[in-house]
């Protein structure tokens, strides 16, 4: 008697399993026309971190860089928003740059796919310093 | 605040006032001297550090009536293009034209953020953006401001604005945005370099020199040889903010 309810908990289990990995399926399936965000090259050799981590992480260790830089006036900091958009942001066909946050791209196009929404830009220059900006 | 930062601020107060007296020799200096000064004391990757205490001298005297290079070059730097709306548009520095009732003597000065070592915005705040930084340098974090204004309202100097728009075409170097108060930085991103802030780079380069940055706190500088020969005014004395920016007479 015991042992029959043991078994047929087990197989309960079993059957849960399956059907939760199924459903973790499900959303591949379902969405899987939905096209993959087709992230801009970037400039420069390498990313300030891996970038499996830079995907992951890039706003957590941000967030930590920016009370250094605006509580402590360290200005080297090494996930700079400035320095992301000068080796991240790209130009049009004139050779202009186009806002990194625009439709397409860099800080743009992950965050739509993953309904993300940002604020940075409503303060934070999104285009690299032009020479003029940074002249004494 | 702890007490030891009382007791240095009663020091460098006593300083300021005990020392009054005459000659202005000091402000003919060269420019390129306090820029040299500076390069060795302030340092890019350094977390900042109550060593220093930067400040301003006004010279009232050398102030002209009718310049505003200073608050043009303020403009400039943040990009504070305004939106032709004069009550509302951001100003981090106002020229001030006050005229003796009495006597009738005029005197023309700019008026920006004092960066007060007792700062009353820094007190009414509620989330903490307003802050001072170590080297006195009073901020708003702007990521952390709510925008609720209670900073402004406390502000004896109205040194502080409201935006109230959306901006575009913003300064890396001084982001701005709609929903949260600002005001002069005393130009920080320049103080992090070693170099000064813009209005007195304006006001030294149309050959005035009314305006004098340096570090309250280094003896031998400038700012305080001319605070040991003339009589700083503060502002509003009577609220004993002991402000970083003094002025030769008011
Ligand atoms: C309301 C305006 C505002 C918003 C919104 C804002 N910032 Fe900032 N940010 C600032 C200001 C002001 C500074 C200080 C600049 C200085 O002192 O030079 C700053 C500095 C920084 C810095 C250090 C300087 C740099 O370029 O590396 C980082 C990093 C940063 N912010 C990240 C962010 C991120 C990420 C977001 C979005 C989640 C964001 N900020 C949103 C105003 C803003
Ligand atoms: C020195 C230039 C440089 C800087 C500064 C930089 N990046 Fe990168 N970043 C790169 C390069 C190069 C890659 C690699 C592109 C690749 O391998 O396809 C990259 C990759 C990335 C990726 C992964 C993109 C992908 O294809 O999945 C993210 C996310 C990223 N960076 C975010 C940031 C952020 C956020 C900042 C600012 C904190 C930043 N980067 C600063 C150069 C830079
Ligand atoms: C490789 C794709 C990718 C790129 C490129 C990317 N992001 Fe993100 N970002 C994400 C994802 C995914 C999240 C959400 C992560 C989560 O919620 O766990 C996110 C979240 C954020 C957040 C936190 C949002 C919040 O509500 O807390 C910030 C801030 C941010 N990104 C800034 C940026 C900036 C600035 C850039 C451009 C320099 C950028 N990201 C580029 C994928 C990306």
């Amino acid at each position: 008697m015991r042992r029959t309810a043991g078994k047929r908990l087990a197989r309960g289990w079993i059957a849960g399993l399956l059907l939760g990995a199924a459903t973790l399926c499900i959303p591949g399936v379902l969405f899987s026309d939905v096209a993959k965000p087709q992230i801009p090259s970037a400039r420069g050799e390498q990313c300030v971190e891996p970038v499996e981590i830079m995907r992951r992480d890039h706003f957590d260790f941000m967030k930590h860089d920016r009370d250094t830089t605006v509580h402590e006036g360290v200005r080297s900091i090494k996930h700079s928003l400035a320095g992301c958009i000068d080796c991240h942001a790209s130009r049009d066909t004139g050779g202009q740059f186009i806002s990194i946050n625009a439709e397409g791209q860099f800080c743009q196009t992950c965050h739509t796919y993953a309904a993300v929404k940002i604020d940075c830009f409503t303060c934070h220059a999104a285009v690299p310093a032009t020479k003029v900006s940074q002249s004494p | 605040m702890s007490e030891s930062e009382y007791s240095k601020s009663g020091s460098l107060r006593r300083r300021f006032f005990t020392q009054a007296g005459g000659g202005v020799a000091l402000l003919a200096l060269a420019p390129g001297v306090r820029l040299a000064e500076l390069a060795i004391a302030a340092s890019d990757d350094e977390p900042v550090s109550d060593k220093h205490r930067w400040g301003l001298w006004v010279d009232t005297s050398r102030c002209v009536d009718g310049c505003d290079k200073c608050v043009s070059a303020c403009n400039e730097e943040h990009g504070l293009s305004g939106m032709d709306r004069p009550e509302t548009d951001a100003q981090w520095i106002r020229k001030v034209d006050l005229q003796d009732e009495v006597t009738g003597r005029e005197l023309s000065l700019p008026l920006m953020c004092q960066h007060c070592e007792e700062p009353p915005c820094v007190d009414v705040c509620p989330t903490g953006a307003s802050f001072r930084r170590e080297d006195g340098i009073v901020l708003v974090d702007k990521h952390i401001c709510i925008g609720c204004r209670y900073c402004m309202m406390a502000c004896p100097f109205h040194a502080r604005a409201f935006i109230h728009e959306e901006l575009s075409g913003q300064k890396t170097h001084s982001p701005r945005g709609k929903g949260v108060v600002e005001s002069c930085t005393l130009c920080v991103h320049r103080v992090d370099e070693g170099r000064t802030p813009a209005c007195v780079e304006a006001c030294s380069n149309a050959g005035n020199d009314a305006l004098v940055f340096g570090d309250l706190k280094d003896e031998e500088g400038r700012l305080a040889l001319i605070l040991d020969e003339n009589e700083g005014v503060e502002l509003r004395s009577d609220l004993e903010l002991n402000t970083a920016v003094r002025y030769s007479e008011v």
